[in-house]
């Protein structure tokens, strides 16, 4: 059974003259990780917004569980792509934010936050200050606050967009990894094509004007690397490769059929 | 991050190369302290020059050795039936109490003016109005509605500090970094949790600079009105020693004050770094 659904969500700024997002439908079940791909003002930052509840939708339903969305909430976890951490408090203290704010007591919270820095590999860095950490410990400190605090899906707000090349390939691997190990399902928005494909179970492209979903993928180079298989290996894979391609000439015929609509 | 930025490039630029530049020449480099203390000196060494030769009357400088030996009687035996301390303790004593008012009531209207439309509404005018008025220009109307008792002097600087932290703190509460309100909030926080555990941290550099520029006024304020209307306090001692024109209680006075001053600008910066050490750091 889905877990998350969007049913034919419309989205429209006041007094914008087209929406941003128009009839998506998607659902988001375990054992999933969903990536929407699509070039900047296709309307994915929009979508993350409206199935966290920073923003409403004009039109349609989401619904977790069959319970209609409404509001930000816990059940739904956000990394964002600005780590958005609190420098007031240590490295264990922002992991365990979540949990402090339900009123979990401090032993126990903090038994839960060493444990989920563990998980993304940043054991020893406690009592570390957030000014302290490198951008991809920052980002590896975000994770680890929002699984923390045990959310239904996981939100990834292009979380490895500010990285450079190398900690983002090894980010993504770290991803796969977390994502296996908490089994949780991850809605995950991105522009790097590559990161796409090989993170992705579900590969959903975007287009803009007004923001819909011109094709939607099934792939599975992340299962191939969680089965063992290496990240270079999979990504120099023939497969991989035109898959990548594939996808990228989507992305040019779209621009290219708007730039045609524009002329 | 810091590691790639603390290569400056000015480490570069002294290659074996740049060997041929001409040297600076092996003049002693003194460093900013060096050199404020030595202008502190200079000024002291002139002061006691120019009254130790008698070029200016006592009576209108007295020499550095007289304004100590005051000090010391002034706070064994005291002027105007009080000690130094007394005096002084009356003044801090006045400014402690308005400061602590001032900070309980101004942070919560600023966090309201910052955070809501409605508080906004209500106070911002208010405070924009009086805001401008300098202190000593409301004294008198405080003075025929509550008297020249400690209360009015307390409310005046009370006034005065009010208006710069609550501006500064709504000035924070804006400022706030949405994707942490927004990190808060997708982690469960509710309103209270969201001021308490996200604005309030986040808008405490700006509430710091506020109870320091606050301070500052505070205490210029307080000291002018107690030239006005006092009977105990540094600037009542000032008023009144000029009145008999005993000089050196007055140099005294002011020394007394600026030292004061600095004093509580200091321990405001410090509190600053302790408080907030995450302001300024690349984050």
């Amino acid at each position: 059974m889905a877990l998350l659904q969007l049913e034919r969500i419309c989205a429209q700024y006041p007094g914008a003259a087209e929406p941003v997002l128009s009839d998506i439908s998607l659902s988001l079940g375990p054992q999933q990780l969903l990536v929407a791909l699509g070039p900047s003002g296709s309307g994915k930052t929009s979508l993350l917004n409206l199935i966290a509840g920073f923003v409403e939708p004009s039109a349609g339903r989401i619904t977790l569980d069959n319970v209609p969305v409404k509001g930000p909430s816990a059940e739904r976890g956000v990394v964002f792509q600005d780590d958005a951490l609190l420098p007031w408090q240590d490295v264990l203290a922002n992991v365990g934010f979540g949990l402090e704010l339900a009123g979990v007591p401090r032993a126990q919270r903090e038994a839960k936050a060493r444990e989920m820095l563990a998980l993304v590999d940043l054991a020893g860095f406690e009592n570390r200050r957030i000014w302290q950490l490198s951008g991809g410990q920052k980002q590896r400190v975000g994770l680890a606050r929002a699984l923390a605090a045990d959310p239904r899906v996981l939100l990834m707000d292009e979380p490895f967009g500010a990285l450079d090349a190398f900690t983002r390939e090894q980010m993504q691997e770290l991803l796969l990894q977390v994502w296996q190990r908490s089994a949780k399902p991850v809605f995950l928005i991105t522009h790097d094509i590559e990161e796409a494909v090989f993170l992705a179970t579900d590969l959903i492209l975007l287009a803009p004007n007004p923001g819909q979903i011109v094709e939607h993928l099934k792939l599975d180079f992340g299962q191939r690397y969680s089965a063992g298989e290496s990240a270079r290996a999979i990504k120099s894979d023939p497969r991989f490769i035109e898959t990548r391609e594939h996808v990228l000439e989507r992305v040019f015929s779209q621009r290219q059929a708007i730039a045609e609509q524009r002329a | 991050m810091s590691n790639y930025q603390s290569a400056p490039a000015t480490e570069t630029l002294i290659s074996p190369t740049e060997k041929k530049a001409p040297k600076p020449s092996p003049r002693i480099q003194l460093s900013t302290g060096a050199i404020s203390v030595l202008t502190l000196a200079f000024l002291l060494a002139t002061w006691w020059l120019v009254t130790a030769f008698e070029w200016i009357e006592p009576l209108f400088l007295p020499p550095p050795s007289a304004v100590l030996e005051k000090a010391w009687l002034l706070m064994t035996k005291g002027y105007m039936e009080s000690t130094l301390w007394q005096h002084l303790g009356a003044s801090l004593q006045r400014i402690g109490l308005a400061l602590g008012f001032a900070v309980l009531t101004a942070i919560p209207v600023g966090i309201a003016i910052g955070h809501n439309r409605i508080a906004r509404g209500i106070f911002d005018p208010l405070i924009e109005f009086y805001r401008p008025i300098p202190p000593l220009a409301y004294l008198p109307l405080i003075v025929i509605w509550c008297g020249i008792g400690e209360f009015s002097k307390v409310l005046l600087i009370y006034l005065a500090i009010f208006a710069p932290i609550a501006i500064a703190t709504a000035t924070g509460v804006r400022t706030v970094d949405s994707a942490k309100l927004r990190a808060a909030q997708s982690l469960g926080a509710t309103r209270w949790q969201l001021i308490r555990h996200v604005i309030l941290p986040s808008a405490l550099p700006d509430i710091l600079t506020g109870v320091r520029i606050g301070l500052g006024v505070g205490w210029s304020t307080l000291v002018a009105a107690e030239l006005i209307a006092a009977t105990s306090g540094l600037g009542f001692m000032v008023q009144s020693a000029a009145q008999f024109l005993v000089t050196d209680v007055v140099v005294l006075g002011i020394l007394a004050i600026a030292l004061i001053a600095f004093a509580m600008e200091m321990g405001l910066r410090a509190l600053q770094r302790k408080l907030v050490p995450w302001h300024g750091q690349t984050h």
